[in-house]
This record gives C-alpha cells, sequence and structure tokens, in this order.
C-alpha cells in the first residue's frame, strides 16, 4: 500500500507543484481559473488515451518512441512556459495593479488563457498517463491486494494535490511587491528543468549525446528518491547524476526565457527602491 | 591505400552499439545480472513477456521507461565505468530488481 501510495504521490507531484505555480503566478487573470479546470480535464482524457496505446508508442522509432513522445511534450512545454514568462513580464505591473483598465491586458489575457489551457494539459497528459497504467496493472493483478493498493493509490494522489495546494496558498502570501518577480523565477526554473528532462529522454533514446554522464553525483546528499529530492526534482529540475548535455539544455533554456522577460520588461518595469 | 584510409575514418560512425537484452516474466528480470564492458555505449532491449506494465528504472544509470505488457522497448546506456549499476522495475519493485555489472 505504501509503495502504490509514494508511486502515485511521485507522478502526481510534478503536475500538481506546475498547477500550483501557476494558479499562483495568474492570479487577477481573468477566466484563467476555468481554463486550468479545462486543462486537467483535457490532459486526463489525453492521459487514457496515451496509456491505451502505450504498446504501440513504445515500439515506435525502433523502440524509442516513448522519448520520442515525451521529449517533444517537454520541449513544448517549455515553449509554452516561456510565452507564459515573457507574457507576464509584460503584464503582471498591470494585473498587480489590479486596476480596471486593464482592458488590453484582458484582450490578450484570451491567448495566455488558452496557453495556459495547454500547459497544464501537458503536464497532466504526461505524468497522468503513467499514472494510468500503473493503476491498470494493480486492476489487472490477481492476487488479491488490489483494494489496499487502491487506498493507496487514493492516499498518494491526494498527498501530491495537497502539496501543489500548500504552495499555492504559500506563494499567495507573498507581498505583490515581489509577487510576479516571485513566479515569474519560479516558472523559469520550472521551464529549465523540464528542458534538461527533455534532454535525458533524447539521451536515453541515443538522439543527442550525453556529454559526460554523469557530470557529477551528488545523489549520497540528496537522492531523487527523497522526498526533499523529488520536491526539487520537480521545482527546479534537481537531477543527482546530469548527462552534460542536460545541463546545457537547462542553461540555453535558463538563459534565453531570461533574456526574454528582461527584453519585454523592460520598458514598462517599475522598480521599487 | 587512400580507400583503406578513408574507410577506417569512417568505421566508427558505421559501428553500432552492441546490443543486449532483458527480459521480464512474472514480475522478474531476466537475466536479473547483466554483464557490459566499460567504456562503451550499449543498446538494451526490455522485452515485457508480462500483461501488465513495468517501469525499467534506475537511479545509478539515470534511466527510466515504461514497457507496456507484452511489448519490448529500446533504451540505450553508457559509455560506463566499471562498477555496479542496480536497475529495478518501478510498478513491481519486491521482485522485479536486477544489476548491470560493467567491467
Amino acid at each position: 500500500m505504501l509503495a502504490t501510495a509514494v508511486i502515485l504521490f511521485r507522478e502526481v507531484l510534478e503536475a500538481s507543484l506546475i498547477i500550483g505555480i501557476l494558479a499562483a503566478a495568474t492570479r487577477g487573470l481573468p477566466h484563467s481559473r476555468r481554463w486550468m479546470t479545462g486543462g486537467v480535464i483535457a490532459g486526463l482524457i489525453g492521459a487514457a488515451f496515451i496509456a491505451g496505446f502505450a504498446d504501440i508508442i513504445g515500439e515506435m522509432a525502433s523502440g524509442v518512441g516513448q522519448d520520442l513522445f515525451n521529449a517533444a511534450i517537454l520541449s513544448l512545454a517549455v515553449l509554452m512556459l516561456a510565452w507564459h514568462n515573457i507574457w507576464m513580464a509584460s503584464h503582471g505591473a498591470a494585473l498587480a495593479a489590479n486596476t480596471k483598465s486593464i482592458g488590453k491586458s484582458i484582450r490578450d489575457g484570451s491567448s495566455e488563457c488558452s496557453i495556459l489551457l495547454i500547459i497544464v494539459g501537458l503536464a497532466v497528459l504526461r505524468e497522468g498517463s503513467e499514472s494510468v497504467l500503473f493503476l491498470y496493472g494493480i486492476a489487472a493483478s490477481t492476487d488479491g491486494s488490489q483494494t489496499s493498493m487502491l487506498l493507496g493509490g487514493v492516499i498518494g494522489v491526494l498527498g501530491g494535490a495537497a502539496l501543489g495546494y500548500i504552495l499555492y496558498m504559500g506563494l499567495l502570501r507573498i507581498p505583490l511587491r515581489w509577487f510576479f518577480t516571485a513566479t515569474g523565477v519560479l516558472v523559469l526554473l520550472l521551464a529549465a528543468g523540464m528542458a534538461s528532462q527533455a534532454a535525458h529522454f533524447l539521451i536515453q533514446a541515443d538522439m543527442v549525446p550525453s556529454l559526460a554522464a554523469p557530470l557529477w553525483d551528488t545523489s549520497a546528499a540528496l537522492s531523487e528518491s527523497s522526498v526533499a529530492g523529488m520536491l526539487l526534482q520537480s521545482l527546479i529540475g534537481y537531477d543527482s547524476r546530469p548527462a552534460g548535455m542536460q545541463v546545457v539544455f537547462y542553461l540555453v533554456a535558463l538563459i534565453v526565457i531570461a533574456s526574454g522577460m528582461k527584453w519585454v520588461g523592460k520598458p514598462q518595469r517599475k522598480v521599487p527602491a | 591505400m587512400k580507400y583503406l584510409l578513408f574507410i577506417a575514418l569512417l568505421l566508427p560512425l558505421a559501428v553500432q552499439a552492441a546490443g543486449y537484452k532483458l527480459t521480464i516474466k512474472d514480475h522478474q528480470f531476466v537475466p536479473a545480472e547483466l554483464n557490459i564492458p566499460s567504456g562503451t555505449k550499449i543498446r538494451l532491449v526490455v522485452e515485457n513477456h508480462d500483461a501488465t506494465p513495468e517501469e525499467f528504472e534506475s537511479y545509478e544509470l539515470n534511466r527510466e521507461k515504461i514497457v507496456a505488457g507484452n511489448s519490448k522497448i529500446t533504451v540505450f546506456i553508457g559509455p560506463l565505468e566499471p562498477g555496479r549499476y542496480p536497475f529495478f522495475g518501478e510498478f513491481n519493485p519486491e521482485t522485479a530488481q536486477g544489476v548491470i555489472i560493467v567491467k
């Protein structure tokens, strides 16, 4: 039961933290909640669909189809997060002011909202399809421990969702003055972490060279199987044994998105003294 | 002579990563111990003969990949330093355990 809880906790955690950060980051954006809920529902439907075709996807491209699929989903998510963050960098001030005169922001907001739906949908899709496969395995087994395992699964899902909610509530307590800077940095690190994960899948599929694997090994100090390791892995892309190429992807995403944010944010930025 | 040199230069590109195979049956890996050479990349095929899905996972190898029921996947590993690299099936970790030994 505990093992089941841990597995589903891990799967749900990443999507849950992403949703928590984005829900906070888009506070004050009209209809953002509705779009995010839509993303969760679309993601769940997609996850069931992907899980159903897992064998076909897995055997595609001489057995590396799943890696290519994951890398594609992650790359798309990185692009969307980049777009989101750059959009927020230019509109965050208006949202923070919470004035009624953000007419243009609201109009632009409809495209931002569909981006939100896609990001949330992709996160749920990727993590969800693994959960669906795992649960299918439990349901199909015949050793009579299904009830306790499913109970463990429910506990894991609730636990993962609870952490996302705690993060969301915690973020909302940040004073408005620093709020959009804080959520911007979190989304930036989230995107960089996903870029590193995409590299991981491409290395696994032998599509890009690993360049020194591992580049370092900090598993003795902080393992990904610990709760702190899991959290850092989801939040900032922590990897205790990264390949050199993962670090390259991470830094490129970080620098490109940060430059984009700086570039659009500059004209309107009112730096509090 | 020139041609030979040319072919010798191209050879490394043509060399395919050596292939190895793991089978999953009754939530166990066969063989549970796999010996591979150090300093070279290998191509590992994992075949799942169970009806239920499994996840081939290893913290030491930094690899993680779902293998659907009655299906197979390919995962590239290495080049690695000599040593022991445990792996496990995340969906059935009590029984699905194994180790790659790099010599």
